[in-house]
Order: structure tokens, then sequence, then C-alpha cells
């Protein structure tokens, strides 16, 4: 029975549950809701896409990884602890399914283990435009974003495994280094010339975007060697 | 001391290799104490340096601030029918 008496501690309790997002859609989740179901689709399906999309890179590949994710998410719901966010305990099946994809495609030349460390030093940076101090409106376009994502999509295999889990997934260095069995060291070493080669490509294309703008700002003050050099 | 109108030359100074090491460490919080101070005081006094990790740190800023792009419609259809879902397919 409701009572008008009671309606204050009943917001009281919806203000205490409601920063959690997650802890009603979960109870709702695990009582068979089939709405809540659909909620959670629609809250993390874009993510899981993109995700398997960028570490298989097969359309095809990534959308059987994410109907099999939310499988399994269906299956696993009633054992799920609620010590992860939600998003995370669906990334880190999406991830683990597209490794064992990875795995099956490329038994032979798919090894994680092989040494990704070179000596030749081509890690070494080479543009030195400090972007850091350009507006918002031109750090933040969907061209200079589309061309991260591109840069991502060209890291090699080995790099761009790491990057994913660690940057886009945001698995700490020690679970990512689980998840692909390889040494913490390793996916230090991974994540960094990862990082670098798209830091490189981000400063030259900054570097080329904002002197051919012209935006009558200031320029960054730093030395820019070869402003055109990838482009 | 690397001359910093030669970046070519700069990066070539042992100090800056061992910087390179450090990076992602640095900017992800997780380098020890003594090689932080070890790391700034030489970023004080080398700019490319100094560039490299703002720009470092920029660059993995800008990955983990991107928003989720959408599903492709089809796709969401697809995943909607596999789930047998498809009842909640026009809810969005
Ligand atoms: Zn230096």
């Amino acid at each position: 029975m409701f009572h008008p008496a009671n309606s204050g501690i009943v917001e009281v309790m919806t203000l205490i549950t409601t920063p959690d997002d997650d802890g009603q859609l979960i109870e709702r989740l695990k009582a068979g809701d089939q709405a809540a179901y659909a909620e959670m689709v629609d809250a993390h399906a874009g993510r899981i896409y993109h995700l398997a999309l960028r570490m298989v890179g097969d359309e095809a590949a990534a959308e059987d990884i994410l109907q099999e994710t939310f499988l399994n998410a269906f299956r696993a719901i009633q054992s799920f602890e609620g010590r992860a966010q939600l998003g995370t305990w669906l990334y880190r099946i999406a991830s683990n399914m597209a490794l064992m994809h990875l795995r099956k495609k490329q038994p032979v030349t798919f090894s994680l283990d092989a040494p990704a460390e070179n000596t030749d030093g081509d890690d070494l940076p080479r543009q030195f435009f400090d972007f850091c101090c350009l507006p918002e409106r031109d750090l933040l376009t969907d061209e200079a974003r589309a061309e991260l994502f591109a840069a991502v999509d060209d890291l090699p295999e080995t790099l761009r495994v790491v990057f994913v889990l660690r940057d886009l997934e945001g698995l700490s260095t020690q679970e990512t280094a689980e998840a692909l069995d390889l040494s913490v060291p390793a996916v230090k070493t991974r994540l960094m010339r990862a990082r670098l080669a798209l830091r490189e490509r981000l400063s030259a294309y900054f570097a080329h975007s904002t002197i051919s703008a012209e935006t009558g700002g200031a320029l960054p003050g730093a030395v820019s060697p070869q402003p055109d050099a990838r482009l | 001391m690397p001359d910093l109108h030669h970046p070519d030359e700069a990066h070539r100074s042992p100090d800056c290799r061992q910087m390179l090491s450090r990076l992602s460490d640095y900017v992800d919080g997780e380098l020890d104490e003594a090689l932080c101070r070890e790391l700034e005081l030489h970023m004080a006094g080398c700019e490319n340096c100094r560039i490299v990790v703002d720009t470092l740190r920029m660059t993995v800023d800008l990955v983990h601030t991107a928003p989720a792009p959408d599903l492709p419609e089809e796709v969401r259809t697809r995943l909607y029918v596999s789930l047998r879902l498809d009842p909640y397919l026009k809810r969005k």
C-alpha cells in the first residue's frame, strides 16, 4: 500500500540508489526483465562492436563477437557480482572472444609473444609540434578523432591489441598482461610504442591542419621540423 | 645538452632515450617519485621532451574521452533478433 506519508522515504531511497546506475539495472536483469536486457544492449553494444572491430579488423567477425558477448552475458548474469562495472565486465567478455578469434584465425602467425621490441630506433619522436595548446574546437573535431582511430587501425597487431585493451577498454597493465599472456614489462613496452606512434601521427596531422587552416590564433611555439612529413 | 633547434640531434641524447622508456608510466602516474623528479628535471631543460610528454598525454586523453561510436542500424537489428529482443527494437 502506498501512503503519501511515505513518499519522502521513497524519494530518499531513490536518491541513494541512483548514483549507482548499474545497481538497479542489474537487479532487473537478474529478475529476467526483458526491457532491462534491451537497456543493457543499447548502453554498451556500440562500444563493444567497435572494440571488437578494432581488435579483429573484420565486420562480420566483429558482429559475431558482439552477439556472442551478449548471449554469454545473459547466461552469466546471475553470477555477476557487481564488483566490476557492468560495462567493464562486458568488455572483458568481448575482448576474450576477440582474442580467441585472432588465435583461431592465425594459429601460426598470431603470436603475442613474438618480440615487438625494436632496435632500429624508429620509435624516436620526429614530430615536435605542440598541439596541446590548440583550442578545444580544433582538438576535438570529428576529423581529428578519425585520424586518431585510423592510426590505431594501422598499428601492427601485436601493438594494437595491447593498446585496445589498455587504453580503449581501460584494463590495468596487470589485467592486460593476464588477458594476453604477456609479461607486465612487455605490455608496458608495447603500450608505449603504440602511444608514441599515435602521438607522432596526431602531431603531423595537427601541424598540417593548423598551418593550412590559418586559424588566426597564435601558433604554438614549438619547432616543427617536418610539418607535413606524413601527409 | 641537446641542441633544441635540431630535434634529430636532440633525441639522440642518451638522456632523451632514457626519458622515452619511462614516458608511458609517467603519463599513467605509475612512475616512482625519484624517477619522476629525474624526468621533470630533464624536461625543464629539454623542450622537445617536454612537448613529447605533453602531446603524449593529450593523445591518451583524446583516446579516453572519445565518445562511443554508434552501432550501425542493421547490425543493431540483427543483434536484437539474435538475442530474441526484437519486441524492444523500436525503443531507442
Ligand atoms: Zn630530452
